[in-house]
């Protein structure tokens, strides 16, 4: 079974002076995680759309998935956890609880705030997870990364042409995942930043997928901008 | 639903736009699969088309041949995961003397609005056809043209008179290899002539009965109908030999688009009583007609199998001008997308 993880635990404090996470934030007339939601509800290799978020926007967001989808629709939101994979470990107990964990459990997580995702990309996602494990969504770097350990003056400055973008999703093997996070130590999961690295800090491999520039995590009210002129209108009869 | 739009925007620049899809709507969600380039698309890329035209059409997707896999259908009368054909024309109104094709109102993909080239195609229930397994998707995929041939080779069967000894085709490109197969199983009792230039092209129509050089047909040559399948510079010259050769009150259809007018010699085809019909473009019913062909005659789809020129993984927007560019380059044949992008 396959199932896609909405992570809309931010609480927005990046964008701006508003209150609303930025999830809530319409484009195009509709919250973004409505629209990132539609990205898994027609694909009909999801058995569930688990979307996690915090607890007092828990009545808020079913509110939208009950305005926003049929009733019998496949889409349950429950509470995330404390930071992004305690969100993602409450997602596998809900599976756990609900359908079991078994070899054959992906799941898809995504962030709410990527509403561009395409189908290749969730395609791609599932079949890598389902033969290699694991996998995470990227794009060549860009800009130059540069690393500061003191944050005063650069230690490093790593050859671009390995480095990349992380996007999202990331998929993965839900029992794998799961077992791996619980044999972290207290200090192995403090300097987690994303699901992925779980498996990296575990020496386990994590297969890439090749992200879409324009697969942008809104994040800031300028990359709203970006998504609002990436939105095409419609030209009247031609 | 923010869906992934990949739209010309002025000649060979392809940019990705995003256009809102109502999944909880009255449309079938369908994912793109095998899609195949047309003249027409072509056309629109290199920006051979008017200033005027290119103005109002652009920016827009291009491709209006292809086939898909039903993903999302919100009233549940297709299942996820069937292989169907996506009906390019979309009619606006229902009209009970007028076709759905000919009907002003109607629109055209990637040509009046949005072509196949998207993450998701949105479509009416009436614009999807479930395409049997067994035949091929990448033959499917230019389905479209085969049903304007089907279009065409069925108003021929209402119009043409019933002495249908032989008739000719003019054309030895994609569609009139295409009109002349179909032909071959529409009209099995009529003996078929295609009257061509190119003597490899010609030695490919080996169900017809004769296949004349244009540059020497024997003066006693005659047939009861034609079927001008030749279009642009040369329609001229295919429409004179024709009414040379055509016996009275036989038909002429076209078929082959001229942007220019052609000059016809009109006082001939008033001596003869000539019935002269144009065709273009095609409804549901021809392309259900076309699939019920395929299923009926499958070596009618590994005929045009040998139509195939080049198939292109398509995985980025560089591979789409890979694709356009190997197309223009080919010396006849179809063009084949393999839509993973």
């Amino acid at each position: 079974m396959v199932f896609g993880i909405i992570l809309a635990g931010g609480v927005g404090s990046r964008m701006g002076d508003t209150k609303k996470p930025k999830q809530f934030i319409l484009l195009g007339g509709k919250p973004i995680i409505v629209h990132t939601i539609e990205k898994f509800y027609v694909n009909p290799e999801f058995e569930k759309i688990i979307v996690l978020c915090p607890n007092q926007w828990l009545n808020h967001t079913r509110n939208l998935v009950a305005n926003y989808f049929p009733k019998d629709n496949n889409v349950v939101v429950i509470e995330g956890g404390r930071d992004r994979n305690g969100t993602i470990m409450n997602s596998l107990a809900y599976i756990e609880q609900n359908y079991g964990l078994d070899e054959d459990t992906i799941v898809v997580t995504h962030d709410a705030v990527r509403p561009f995702v395409t189908h290749r990309i969730i395609e791609e996602n599932i079949r890598y997870a389902q033969e290699y494990g694991a996998c995470d969504t990227v794009i060549p770097a860009t800009d130059t990364i540069v690393e500061s350990q003191d944050h005063t003056v650069i230690h490093a400055i790593p050859d671009r042409k390995m480095m990349y973008q992380g996007q999202t999703p990331q998929s993965f093997q839900a029992k794998k995942l799961k077992e791996l996070y619980e044999s972290l130590t207290k200090e192995e999961k403090d300097i987690l930043s994303d699901a992925a690295k779980i498996f990296v800090i575990k020496g386990e491999e994590v297969r890439l997928v090749r992200g879409e520039t324009f697969n942008i995590k809104l994040t800031y009210p300028y990359d709203l901008k970006v998504a609002e002129a990436l939105l095409a209108e419609e030209k009247n009869e031609k | 639903m923010l869906n992934t739009v990949y739209q010309l925007t002025e000649p060979r620049k392809i940019e990705t736009c995003f256009k809102n899809i109502d999944v909880t709507g009255n449309q079938v969600i369908i994912r793109p699969i095998r899609l195949s380039i047309c003249h027409a698309d072509q056309r629109y890329y290199q920006g051979s088309r008017s200033p005027e035209v290119m103005a109002k059409k652009l920016p827009m997707a291009l491709i209006h041949e292809g086939i898909g896999e039903v993903k999302f259908d919100p009233k549940g009368i297709f299942p996820a995961g069937a292989k169907v054909v996506m009906i390019p024309n979309s009619p606006t109104e229902e009209d009970e003397v007028i076709a759905e094709n000919y009907l002003r109102s109607s629109r055209f993909r990637s040509s009046g609005m949005d072509g196949f080239m998207q993450d998701y195609v949105a479509l009416d229930h009436s614009r999807v056809l479930l395409l049997p397994d067994s035949i091929d998707e990448s033959v499917a995929a230019f389905i479209e043209l085969v049903s304007v041939s089907v279009h065409a080779l069925s108003r021929f069967g209402r119009f043409a008179h019933i002495r249908r000894n032989r008739v000719g085709i003019w054309g030895d490109g994609n569609l009139a290899y295409i009109t002349a197969l179909l032909f071959r199983y529409m009209f099995p009792d009529t003996e078929l002539y295609i009257f061509g230039l190119n003597q490899d092209k010609l030695s490919l129509f080996s169900f017809a009965r004769k296949t004349f050089d244009v540059r020497s047909i024997p003066e006693d040559v005659t047939i009861d109908h034609a079927i001008e399948c030749v279009g642009g510079e040369g329609s001229q010259q295919a429409i004179a030999q024709i009414i040379d050769h055509i016996n009275p009150q036989g038909t002429l259809s076209l078929l082959g688009v001229s942007e220019y007018p052609v000059p016809i010699l009109t006082r001939m085809v008033l001596e003869k009583g000539l019935c002269l019909f144009g065709s273009s473009r095609s409804g549901r019913a021809d392309f259900q007609k076309t699939i019920d062909l395929y299923t009926a005659h499958p070596e009618i789809v590994n005929y045009l199998a040998n139509l195939i020129n080049v198939e292109v993984e398509i995985n980025s927007v560089a591979d789409i001008h890979r694709a356009f560019y190997e197309d223009i380059n080919k010396p006849g044949g179809k063009t084949i997308l393999h839509w993973n992008i």
